[in-house]
């Protein structure tokens, strides 16, 4: 029997059981190489996949070969496999780089509880992606969340428990938003397969349950994907939580989120009048330059260096959620390849921040003056991030922001154009800030001796500093894949 | 109204668990808010799905008006969901009162402050 039929099943399954597996092991050292092997098999399983749709199109999977609508399926298309890898690969160089990381931050009877709770975060961000169910979507994104929180909880400062406990209360009121949604979707239509419902919306789109639902969906991911003003639990969560924590959710946990709302927005609603009769683009429109400007200048008053690259993240799903709120496929060619570029940029910096602490203790711009002396390396690696979060060219963050401007230009909104130019130099402010501290202040007298932190943590981090540079030059994997994904979702849409 | 009973009943547990979260310091009674807001989906799900005089869906010439099991199933679900929600928040909130010696909302926040300040220096 050959497994490959399998692979997408194996792709939530592999992390999903290496997780009480890794408890049951009871030892650092087993659960991480369970879980090291788990993540490395969950990103060879996605690049598998996302070969085969490329080979072969959409591949629908029937979990126990009940079909859809009535079993669950499990639906890889362009987008999800694009989005698959993004999450796996991630993982896959976090993960190793947490083994180094927390031996600082966490005492070592709890490591093996840290690598359960990677494992459940990582099968439930998968799960999300993957399955064409929508109770299911809330069921993996409860298993990603609960595991989020208890990862948040684990930081070092006191500040980590409520940072958490804030988090709990904001990201269970998104999801029961958006199981309200569903309920709503599946009292109307009396199906809960994704494609099934886009299929049966058209015929009832004026009715006001379906409103509802997407307005109970809308909220309830935007919660999720930390849209402004719902932003409000992220900065803490990302600033207190374990650095490796910081880096894997930054770079994946708001990305997903994202897909889900593109995938309720254009292969469930889109279809329907439901998105034509409300000003949604407009609304998305608004809350996006709410988010690019009001979190970057923020952003630009935090001292705590975590703190401001998490207020930078809440300006970068700004730019996310305004490619999708062009309605266009260069906008959401912009959205999805800023899913891939902005995942490694801040995935980088975060592991770099963890290098930092590592050796200086804490990422205060206080303790962290003349870090370009005493870590050279370290700091060009945050700068070159910092240049990607600007949009220099030659980074990754040019590529997302050109297809941005592009599609303004396309809908003729030329202040659109400036406003995206403006907000960049927001993030020059912010950069700068800590160039400034970086490389012209001398070191603290107790801190001259810090010294450049292991390779272990250094080699991760400059994979995705490798990464996000290599996006910025060679275009043709990330935005080659977004907009094939970007004409799909239009093409179903329309 | 009497047809939309059920539905007025969820509603006004929607709005009070959704109140009581927002409007209480105490992180407990914000706990307690969370567990009725929740509550509340189970019941938006499970009443349309029960026909009065239904029966399981047991295929018999005895019986010929079913209630529909999906909604039960799913809400099984999502109990269990609420539930592991519920511990995860009072194991937070038992740790949060060793850390800080206080449960209310407003005196961990200005302590939260205090760390912040300490840490600039």
């Amino acid at each position: 029997m050959s497994v490959a039929p399998h692979l997408p099943a194996l792709q939530v399954v592999v992390p999903l059981v290496a997780a009480p597996l890794s408890v049951l092991l009871h030892d650092r050292r087993a659960a991480f190489l369970v879980v090291l092997a788990a993540s490395w098999a969950a990103f060879a399983i996605a690049i598998a996949l996302w070969l085969q749709v490329n080979d072969t199109g959409i591949i629908s999977y029937h979990m126990g070969s009940w079909a859809p609508p009535w079993g669950i399926e499990y639906r890889v298309d362009r987008l999800s496999s694009f989005v698959l890898v993004l999450v796996a690969g991630v993982a896959a160089v976090v993960l190793p780089y947490s083994w180094t990381s927390i031996e600082r931050e966490l005492p070592r009877e709890q490591h093996y509880l840290f690598y359960t709770m990677f494992a459940l975060c990582l099968a439930g961000l998968l799960g999300i992606t993957i399955t064409g169910d929508a109770f299911n979507i809330f069921v993996f994104l409860e298993i990603s969340s609960l595991s989020t929180y208890v990862l948040i909880a684990l930081g070092r400062d006191r500040r980590a428990l409520m940072a958490a406990y804030q988090y709990l209360i904001m990201g269970t009121i998104g999801a029961t938003f958006i199981v309200i949604g569903i309920g709503l979707l599946y009292l109307q239509t009396g199906t809960l397969n994704l494609v099934d419902i886009g299929q049966r919306l058209p015929a009832i789109s004026g009715h006001r349950a379906v409103l509802a639902a997407l307005a109970f969906l809308t909220v309830g991911l935007s919660l999720k994907l930390a849209l402004f003003p719902l932003h409000q639990w992220l900065p803490n969560a990302y600033a207190y939580a374990p650095s490796a924590v910081s880096a894997f959710l930054a770079a994946t946990a708001t990305k997903v989120a994202v897909y889900a709302l593109l995938r309720f927005y254009f292969s469930v609603f889109g279809a329907t009048a439901v998105f034509l009769q409300l000003p949604m683009a407009e609304l998305m429109l608004v809350l996006a330059l709410g988010g690019m400007f009001v979190a970057s200048t923020v952003a630009c008053f935090q001292n705590d260096l975590k703190r401001l690259f998490a207020y930078s993240s809440v300006a970068q799903i700004g730019y996310i959620v305004l490619g999708l709120s062009f309605d266009s496929v260069t906008g959401l060619t912009a959205t999805i390849v800023h899913l891939a570029n902005h995942a490694v940029t801040k995935g980088g910096v975060f592991l770099l921040l963890g290098a930092v602490v590592a050796s200086m203790g804490g990422v205060t711009l206080a303790r962290m003056q003349g870090v370009g002396r005493v870590m050279p390396l370290t700091s060009f690696g945050i700068v070159l991030c910092g240049l990607s979060l600007i949009g220099v060219p030659g980074t990754a963050g040019f590529v997302s922001k050109w297809y941005l401007v592009l599609a303004a230009m396309e809908k003729g909104q030329w202040w659109l154009v400036s406003l995206i130019v403006l907000s960049s130099l927001l993030a020059v402010v912010y950069v700068w800030r800590f160039v400034e501290a970086a490389y012209f202040k001398a070191p603290r007298a107790d801190l001259v001796d810090a010294r450049e932190a292991s390779p272990a943590l250094l080699v991760p981090a400059f994979l995705m500093v490798g990464a996000t540079l290599y996006f910025g030059i060679d275009t043709s994997l990330t935005v080659g894949a977004a907009s094939q994904a970007a004409s799909a979702l239009i093409g179903a849409a329309r | 109204m009497a047809s939309h009973f059920s539905y007025a009943v969820t509603i006004f547990l929607m709005i009070a668990g959704l109140f009581i979260v927002i409007s209480r310091g105490n992180l407990i009674k914000k706990l307690v808010g969370l567990g009725i807001f929740q509550t509340s989906v189970y019941l938006l799900y499970i009443a349309p799905g029960k026909l009065i005089g239904g029966t399981a869906p047991i295929v018999s010439e005895a019986f010929d008006v079913y209630s529909n099991p999906l909604p039960h199933v799913l809400i099984l679900t999502a109990i269990v969901v609420g539930v592991a929600t519920l511990a995860l928040g009072l194991a937070l909130v038992v740790r949060i009162r060793e850390a800080y010696g206080s449960i209310e909302e407003d005196e961990i926040l200005t302590k939260d402050h205090e760390d912040s300040i300490a840490d600039q220096r």
